[in-house]
């Protein structure tokens, strides 16, 4: 080969591993847009020539249509796209953000301390197998339809998850580097603050992006039993009304949102694991 | 008499239910000293330096450092262990800080050590860059910086260079005699590597097998820098090794 590495000087050869990496991203990038685009003709395709009944799915871009009217008129479902989006993502940020503020620290205690742990696990244990959906109609009797019920089921759903992997995490310190602090003469505490919490982050992270999933699926399985707006309830709306467009875009909105509250996690991930990517 | 010892072992015992694994150890250690703990295979110099850090609690016996008993929250312990055990979430920098940081030392004194050590051990380049970013010995000298900056009573090494080729370990072990020089530490290294042992010590203890007790003491009266070719070294080497494989 003339391009052959072997030859070139090192500034030549720094310049051409990075235009070959450039060239890997930008080829990346362009098979992920084409792999959404090619799902996306798929589908027009499928419609378009009537292989699906139009009633039981509709074409991309009646969709978007929809999407873009959606920003200005509230019908059929009662409210604009952008009103069900935030009232979402309030009740899905809220118990969620609950979650992590108690479910990580709580995973920490008892991953650290052996009685606190011998004594929140039968509790734990208990809680942990029952499917958030259940608390339904119990959250429904206490807190009625409002805000507070259905984040309270969004947070048992994201709390499970938070606490495991902080568990789990801050268990596998290694044996070696608590000792490093232990023969520093730290207190326990310091070396459950200094080398424990930090030593279990990327499990404590792994844990919140499944929360995060699960957090949004009980959200629209919430929204749907019980609600007066959101994109669960308009999900809802769309299918009393026969919609199904709305459906849809309700579905798409919410795979979006995940998409961007993932990639928002991603970043608080790489702000506090920054160790790890150098 | 106790003056003049920094480190005193009385008597150290260890059971681990029936598992005999040490048996009535004593030695002293006088200030400023390098000791150097050689033993089979096996023998139990991991349980021994774990008891001399406090992780395990003996059995019988104690350990007085300055006369008081051992103890990690008053004296001032560093330990090299044998797997690495930097931080890897803290740059080399912040590594060196960690154990002053837990003394809670002034902040400046903790500046001006630091500063110190990246110079001994010419970390400069390295200085913001993270465990897991560096060779395997570099990170083992992180190690060993963060131990000695500690300037400790008492700095245990158990095996620091047991995974290093040849030509790393003599390189390191030059490393360790000169901060030991420079610092004026008192030392316990803990080697299965006879040569190592007798390149580095002043004094050798030999372990039995399990459960291990003291065999022999040997002082090693040989000037630096040491030949592992000299007469003199090569005569204790074989004694010492003669010593060990004696059961």
């Amino acid at each position: 080969m003339s391009e052959s590495p072997n030859v070139m000087t090192n500034e030549e050869r720094v310049a051409y591993v990075q235009s070959k990496r450039k060239q890997t991203q930008l080829r990346d990038t362009m098979l992920a847009l084409i792999g959404v685009m090619f799902f996306f003709l798929v589908w027009e395709a499928v419609v378009l020539t009537g292989l699906v009944d139009s009633k039981k799915l509709c074409s991309v871009l009646e969709v978007f249509k929809l999407f873009i009217v959606k920003f200005s008129d509230p019908n059929p479902d009662g409210a604009l796209l952008l009103v069900n989006v935030w009232s979402s993502l309030l009740i899905a940020l809220s118990g969620f953000g609950l979650a992590i503020v108690i479910g990580v620290p709580l995973g920490w205690l008892m991953g650290w301390y052996k009685g606190f742990d011998a004594f929140m696990r039968p509790i734990f244990e208990i809680i942990r197998p029952i499917p958030p959906v259940s608390w339904i109609p119990l959250s429904i009797v206490w807190m009625g339809i409002g805000l507070k019920a259905k984040s309270f089921i969004v947070f048992f759903a994201a709390f499970v998850p938070c606490l495991i992997n902080s568990y789990t995490g801050i268990r596998q310190t290694k044996e070696v580097l608590k000792n490093v602090g232990i023969t520093f003469g730290a207190s326990n505490f310091t070396v459950f603050w200094k080398v424990g919490i930090p030593s279990s982050l990327t499990m404590a992270f792994a844990g919140i992006k499944v929360a995060i999933g699960n957090a949004w699926a009980t959200l629209v399985a919430a929204e749907m039993l019980a609600a007066s707006s959101g994109l669960g309830y308009m999900i809802l709306m769309g299918r009393s009304y026969g919609r199904v467009d709305l459906v849809i875009l309700g579905i798409v909105v919410i795979g979006l949102l995940g998409v961007v509250i993932s990639a928002l996690i991603s970043k608080c991930e790489d702000f506090f694991m920054g160790w790890k990517r150098l | 008499m106790s003056e003049e010892y920094k480190v005193k072992v009385e008597h150290l015992t260890k059971y681990f239910g029936d598992l005999h694994v040490l048996d009535d150890v004593s030695f002293n250690i006088k200030k400023g000293e390098f000791l150097c703990v050689v033993g089979p295979t096996g023998c139990g110099k991991t349980t021994f330096l774990n008891l001399l850090t406090r992780i395990y609690m003996p059995t019988k016996g104690e350990l007085y450092i300055d006369g008081e008993r051992a103890d990690p929250k008053k004296h001032n312990l560093s330990v090299v262990f044998q797997e690495p055990s930097a931080m890897p979430w803290l740059t080399v920098e912040k590594n060196l800080r960690f154990g002053m940081e837990i003394k809670k030392l002034a902040k400046d004194e903790i500046d001006r050590r630091v500063l110190n050590m990246i110079k001994l051990l010419g970390l400069e380049q390295f200085r913001d860059r993270y465990p897991h970013q560096l060779s395997m010995s570099t990170a083992q000298r992180i190690i060993i910086g963060r131990a000695f900056a500690m300037q400790p009573d008492l700095l245990l090494m158990d095996e620091p260079y047991g995974q290093m080729d040849i030509k790393l370990r003599f390189y390191l072990e030059d490393e360790v005699i000169r901060l030991w020089k420079e610092m004026g530490t008192t030392v316990v290294f803990i080697t299965h590597n006879i040569e190592e042992a007798v390149y580095l010590a002043e004094r050798v203890l030999i372990l039995t097998n399990k459960p291990a007790k003291i065999r022999e003491e040997v002082n090693v009266d040989i000037p630096r820098p040491r030949k592992v070719s000299d007469p003199e070294f090569v005569k204790i080497r074989n004694h010492v090794t003669e010593q060990i494989r004696w059961w």
